[in-house]
């Protein structure tokens, strides 16, 4: 006799070593809850028995697994809000269906479960929540629960409820990611949608350079696309390209736009535009870094005979380099009161001439191969294209320029990458 | 799934004889609850499990043998668990599956 019961105890702890293995261990739900079931009806061989799954926001009971309850027995169940009281309230201890007649619950599904010869459930509770219950038939010996038996169950239930809440916070945490990333990236396109107005507006006030700042923005884009910079950081050169010239909101109009060339008076007010810039945008939180030095530094030259400061190479930002280079590209290829654009050939060969001078070189040389690209079909996007009209495009001997271009020019130092914060 | 695991079984008439293996698990045991529910379905009026190599049954596989009983009680077909060692005849006893099957 003890040593059955010796025998008895050890199936019974070896079954639940091996849910609390199961529980912890498994990364498939659905198995964990199937084999914490076998192991719960064949530790104190229960003939039949479930497990359902409890949604808070459903009111519902949804059978994970079921064994010997027939293909009649309904997978899932409502349950009234009184009942989620009345369960929590009996906390997770077990409920013979003798003494559960009066729970609503049982009224309301009495039939069923005496069908299926249902004999006990148990509540499963975590952190105050009903996360599940468990259904039990009779056991095989046709004996009632005992204490012991009933101690045993309510252990492995307490190892099923916890796999069933860790769950339900995996499925929580991973809704509330998904819910943070779709706000993040409206955000993001409420913030590109602003830039953008931002741009237009800019534009609007001076009529002869109407889509400059939007330009400025999709050129400084593609130069840093050319580089193969990371996502984010194209789209922060892109914001630092149409936000370059928000300092000129400030600048009357009739100095931006005098069909003329303006006096040394009027240049001196135009070129404070750099610096009302950068303090217009200091103070904002951008995503990218650098796009208040963008609008500061983008008329600064290499060689120092830029302004505001008179910075040069190296004391230039990178971003401000590229922002300078998309806006004099930009202001080279479309019609200016005073002027009308120059020949895309003269264009490349002014680029040439000037890298080293004015223009970072490998600059110079990624546009290129960015106009190349195009001109040659290698890049069927049509960017310039859409840019700059298509008989621009067409100029003759243009790729010859480009490939002269690019072969007259090296790299002068690696690439830096600009922060983004 | 579970394919690979091979459950000899021997048909004979409208009794059926299935190996049980030396380790009843969660991975065998579905395989066999499968073929025996497959025999009860056609119609097979004596299943016999048989433990003649079998050492250890876990809570698991006890579970798979209730599967079992409970599908032939349905079916009128008796169940006959033979060559079951002493440890685990002790269990079945003890945990009341006896009292649905013929041990021989």
């Amino acid at each position: 006799m003890q040593e059955q019961q010796q025998q008895k105890l050890i199936h019974t702890f070896s079954a639940l070593a091996d849910i609390g293995q199961e529980v912890a261990h498994k990364n498939n739900f659905q198995e964990m809850i199937q084999t914490s079931l076998h192991l719960l009806l064949g530790s104190l061989a229960i003939m039949r028995g479930g497990v359902a799954r409890y949604s808070k926001f459903g009111h519902e009971l949804n059978f994970l697994a079921v064994r010997g309850l027939g293909d009649d027995f309904p997978l899932s169940a409502s349950l009234e809000m009184s009942d989620e009281r009345e369960f929590l309230n009996t906390g997770m201890s077990d409920i013979e269906l003798s003494q559960a007649k009066m729970l609503a619950f049982f009224q309301r599904y009495q039939k069923v479960l005496d069908r299926k010869r249902i004999e006990m459930i148990m509540p499963l509770i975590v952190r105050d929540q009903l996360v599940g219950i468990v259904f039990l038939g009779e056991k095989a010996t046709g004996e009632p629960f005992t204490k012991e038996d009933k101690a045993v169950i309510q252990a492995m239930a307490r190892h099923i409820g916890v796999g069933i809440h860790q769950r339900n916070l995996m499925a929580e945490l991973n809704r509330r990611a998904e819910e943070n990333r779709q706000l993040y990236e409206g955000m993001r396109m409420t913030y590109k949608d602003t830039v953008r107005a931002f741009a237009t507006a800019i534009d609007c006030k001076d009529k002869y350079t109407e889509g400059h700042s939007v330009r400025v923005g999709r050129y400084s884009e593609i130069i840093a696309e050319e580089l193969e910079w990371k996502e984010e950081e194209i789209e922060g050169v892109a914001v630092a390209g149409y936000l370059h010239d928000v300092g000129k909101l400030t600048v009357e109009k009739t100095i931006i736009n005098a069909p003329y060339r303006i006096n040394a008076k009027e240049s001196k007010e135009l070129n404070k535009h750099p610096g009302v810039g950068y303090e217009i945008l200091l103070p904002i939180q951008h995503p990218y870094a650098d796009v208040p030095l963008a609008a500061k530094y983008h008329h600064e030259r290499l060689d120092g005979r830029g302004y505001p400061d008179g910075l040069k190479d190296n004391e230039i930002p990178y971003i401000a380099k590229i922002v300078s280079l998309a806006d004099s590209f930009d202001a080279m290829t479309t019609d200016r009161p005073y002027k009308r654009r120059r020949p895309f050939n003269e264009v490349i060969e002014d680029m040439h001439r000037n890298a080293g001078t004015q223009f970072a070189p490998e600059l110079v040389r990624a546009f290129c191969s960015g106009i190349l690209k195009e001109v040659t079909g290698e890049n069927k996007s049509r960017r310039f294209r859409r840019l700059l009209g298509p008989e621009y495009m067409e100029a003759e001997g243009l790729e010859m320029s480009l490939k002269d271009a690019l072969n007259g020019m090296n790299a002068t130092k690696p690439l830096t990458l600009i922060a983004s914060g | 799934m579970n394919t690979s695991i091979e459950i000899p079984i021997r048909d004979e008439g409208d009794t059926a004889t299935i190996y049980a293996g030396d380790y009843l698990n969660k991975l065998s045991g579905e395989k066999i609850e499968r073929e025996c529910r497959k025999r009860i379905e056609g119609g097979c009026k004596t299943l016999v499990v048989n433990f003649r190599e079998t050492e250890i049954v876990n809570s698991i596989g006890v579970s798979i043998l209730l599967g079992v009983i409970d599908a032939a009680s349905q079916s009128d077909t008796s169940v006959i668990f033979s060559e079951v060692s002493k440890d685990t005849s002790q269990l079945f006893e003890m945990l009341g599956l006896t009292k649905h099957v013929v041990l021989q």
